[in-house]
């Protein structure tokens, strides 16, 4: 248990789950390229660890307040805290790990 | 209407419909811009609850400033009672958080999050009517300004195609009237709040600047918040096209009716102003115009600036008024504020809201001058306008009294309302003669003859009255003069009364004398009649005597012959 920690924690900070939630609206060229860039990163980074659900407002629309979502396409990270957002279709990966607290920032 | 014509979303607020001619343009967006504390929120809020409460529209509330709770508590207090109305499903509100902190942007992103959720607030309660508070919050939670721009701009066209009538507020910018240009993409109506302060009272104002395809009014409208939301006050009607009455009210001081009218005094519905110094008797003339309304069985509103109630009461008594029998039948309502209690609009609507409560036939305001402590002139009279607009249209008949601030502005036109009024009437010091008097005299007076004379007034302890002019060689006298001519105009008489009886006695003694003098002499002639005519008379009684004598002489000398001889010679004697 003690030696499968360390190896992970070389690869991430966070040893626990990380719950994603991609909110989209039908399937627009943002959405999809949101959707392939999260999982290439989740793949890199996350192996394993991450859970992604991807929820369809024009599907289900009375689930955008609960996470105040806005902009389209967005992707709440529940777990672990704090909760952040990014918007966008994810495209600079730089910030897309460090907004997912997998990487710190830089600089 | 035809049916080309803008069709308008009635907002409910007291005065914005009128102003706009039927409200906001229906399924468009209107944007309401203004500073801080203008009313924007209260607008947005007072638009989607009237819409509930009076034209059965649903609508929806995006809140992007408070939490929905925050909303209910701030607008509980104008009696809005936004829980229920939620649990009720005649409002949505839907409060959009957004927070830079939590928030990372990488690559294209759209809101159509925003969209999503605004549809379905509106298609769960079927609303028409949506309010946007306050949309450029989003542009301080996300940096990218040229997406947010054009999602804005797709929203609103968005909000178009879906036909609900949409306010969106903005806070006002430095150059532009939103920080971020929103005019821009609302080009269908755009209406202005600004708050300003003037010696230390605010007001409210309201501006349309813009609505495409619709007449609107222009002006900058006074408004007030209050217990009761918005009120917007029209400072005139845009038509003067009121109805109006032949019938007379007196004025309550027979002698002022005389002047007026040939004696009718004030048309039924006029505005009557009544300006002068101070002391003139200003309040005394409003006070007997509001006693005979109350004797004839009218309802009289008071509106006393200056004085309390009891006091008006008191001293009216002292000169003959009985007001508290009114007061007891509920004819007469005083009002009394302290002018600075709140400010001038807050007056008008009090003045209008009690009104409405009391519906009078007369109104006293006394005196309008007293509101310029809190305003300037022109908002003075901006405030009269509309009021006297509101009383005509009733008709109600009003009296103001103003002050006028200098002796030497007897005729200045006070406070500009004079062009207002119909009736004006001065009253001022006439000083001469080491005293100081009261004239009253009527500056004009709409649609009847009127006297142009300036008359003297007293007020006694019988009440008021006109004193008949008095025109002498040195002109016009009054007061003490006055009572002088008269005084001396009575001896006169006396004398002249005196001077009559004493030549009728010297003509009756005259003619004592001449009928004493005609008797005298008639006496006189009779007795020379008398006179002569014994004369007469002893010479016929001689004559006969003498004849008698000579005939019995004669006889005599027969009898002494013969008897025979005797007859015969005396016939012979005889030849």
């Amino acid at each position: 248990m003690t030696a499968g920690k360390k190896q992970k924690s070389g690869m991430a900070k966070a040893k626990s789950k990380y719950e994603l939630r991609l909110y989209i609206a039908g399937n627009t060229p943002k959405s999809v390229a949101a959707l392939k860039n999260l999982k290439k990163y989740c793949e890199e980074h996350l192996k394993g660890i991450y859970e992604i659900e991807v929820i369809d407002l024009l599907v289900n629309p009375q689930l955008a307040e609960g996470d105040q979502i806005l902009a389209i396409p967005t992707l709440v990270k529940k777990v672990p805290e704090p909760v952040r957002k990014i918007i966008g279709d994810l495209s600079n990966e730089e910030k897309v790990l460090v907004g997912l607290d997998i990487r710190s920032a830089k600089k | 209407m035809s049916e080309r014509q803008l069709k308008k979303c009635p907002t409910g607020i007291n005065g914005l419909d009128e102003i706009t001619f039927g409200g906001l343009p229906q399924g468009r967006p209107t944007l309401i811009c203004g500073g801080p504390g203008a009313g924007k929120t209260l607008f947005g809020i007072e638009f989607i609850v009237n819409g509930v409460q009076m034209f059965n529209e649903p609508g929806v509330i995006i809140a992007f400033e408070e939490k929905a709770d925050e909303l209910a508590v701030n607008v509980a207090s104008l009696g809005f009672n936004l829980q229920r109305l939620q649990s009720d499903k005649k409002i949505k509100i839907d409060y959009v958080h957004v927070d830079k902190t939590q928030i990372e942007e990488t690559g294209e992103y759209d809101l159509s999050g925003l969209f999503v959720r605004l549809e379905h607030a509106i298609n769960s309660i079927k609303a028409k009517r949506v309010v946007l508070d306050t949309i450029e919050n989003l542009f301080s939670g996300l940096s990218n300004k040229g997406i947010l721009r054009s999602e804005i701009r797709r929203l609103f066209q968005w909000l178009k195609d879906k036909g609900v009538t949409t306010v969106i507020t903005g806070e006002r910018g430095t150059t532009s009237l939103t920080r971020q240009g929103l005019e821009e993409y609302v080009s269908d109506c755009v209406i202005l709040l600004e708050h300003r302060v003037q010696n230390q009272v605010s007001t409210r104002l309201l501006r349309v600047v813009k609505y495409r395809g619709t007449v609107h009014g222009t002006n900058e409208y006074p408004f007030l918040i209050d217990k009761d939301g918005i009120s917007v006050l029209p400072i005139t009607s845009l038509e003067l096209n009121y109805d109006v009455s032949s019938e007379t009210i007196s004025s309550g001081i027979p002698t002022l009716d005389e002047m007026l009218n040939e004696g009718n005094g004030f048309f039924k519905g006029s505005s009557i102003l009544i300006s002068g110094t101070a002391g003139t008797g200003k309040t005394s003339v409003a006070a007997s115009f509001a006693n005979a309304a109350c004797l004839r069985k009218e309802k009289v509103l008071f509106f006393a600036f200056e004085e309390s109630p009891k006091q008006i009461v008191r001293n009216m008594a002292s000169i003959g008024m009985d007001l508290q029998q009114h007061l007891d039948k509920k004819l007469l309502r005083f009002h009394s504020a302290r002018p600075t209690a709140y400010g001038l609009e807050m007056h008008l609507v009090d003045i209008h809201k009690k009104i409405l409560d009391f519906k009078p036939d007369v109104i006293v305001i006394d005196p309008i001058t007293n509101l310029a402590t809190i305003g300037t002139m022109s908002e003075v009279k901006s405030m009269l306008v509309r009021l006297i607009d509101h009383l005509q249209k009733s008709p109600i008949s009003v009296m103001f009294t103003a002050l006028n601030y200098s002796t030497n502005f007897a005729e200045q036109a006070d406070e500009g309302i004079s062009s207002l009024v119909d009736v004006w009437i001065t009253v001022r010091d006439l000083e001469s003669n080491g005293e100081r008097n009261r004239g009253l005299h009527i500056m004009k007076s709409r649609g009847m003859k009127h006297s142009n004379q300036v008359r003297e007034f007293v007020i006694t302890d019988k009440g008021i009255h006109l004193v008949d002019v008095y025109l002498g060689p040195k002109g016009v006298l009054i007061g003490s003069a006055r009572e002088e001519q008269q005084l001396e105009e009575a001896a006169g008489v006396e004398l002249k009364t005196f001077a009559g009886t004493r030549r009728e006695r010297e003509i009756q003694r005259k003619r004592t004398v001449l009928e004493a003098k005609i008797a005298s002499l008639t006496e006189e002639f009779e007795s020379a009649k008398d006179e002569l005519n014994r004369t007469s008379q002893e010479e016929d009684l001689r004559k006969m005597i003498l004849n008698k004598n000579r005939e019995q002489l004669t006889n005599k000398r027969y009898l002494n012959d013969s008897g025979q001889k005797t007859k015969k010679r005396n016939g012979k004697g005889k030849k």
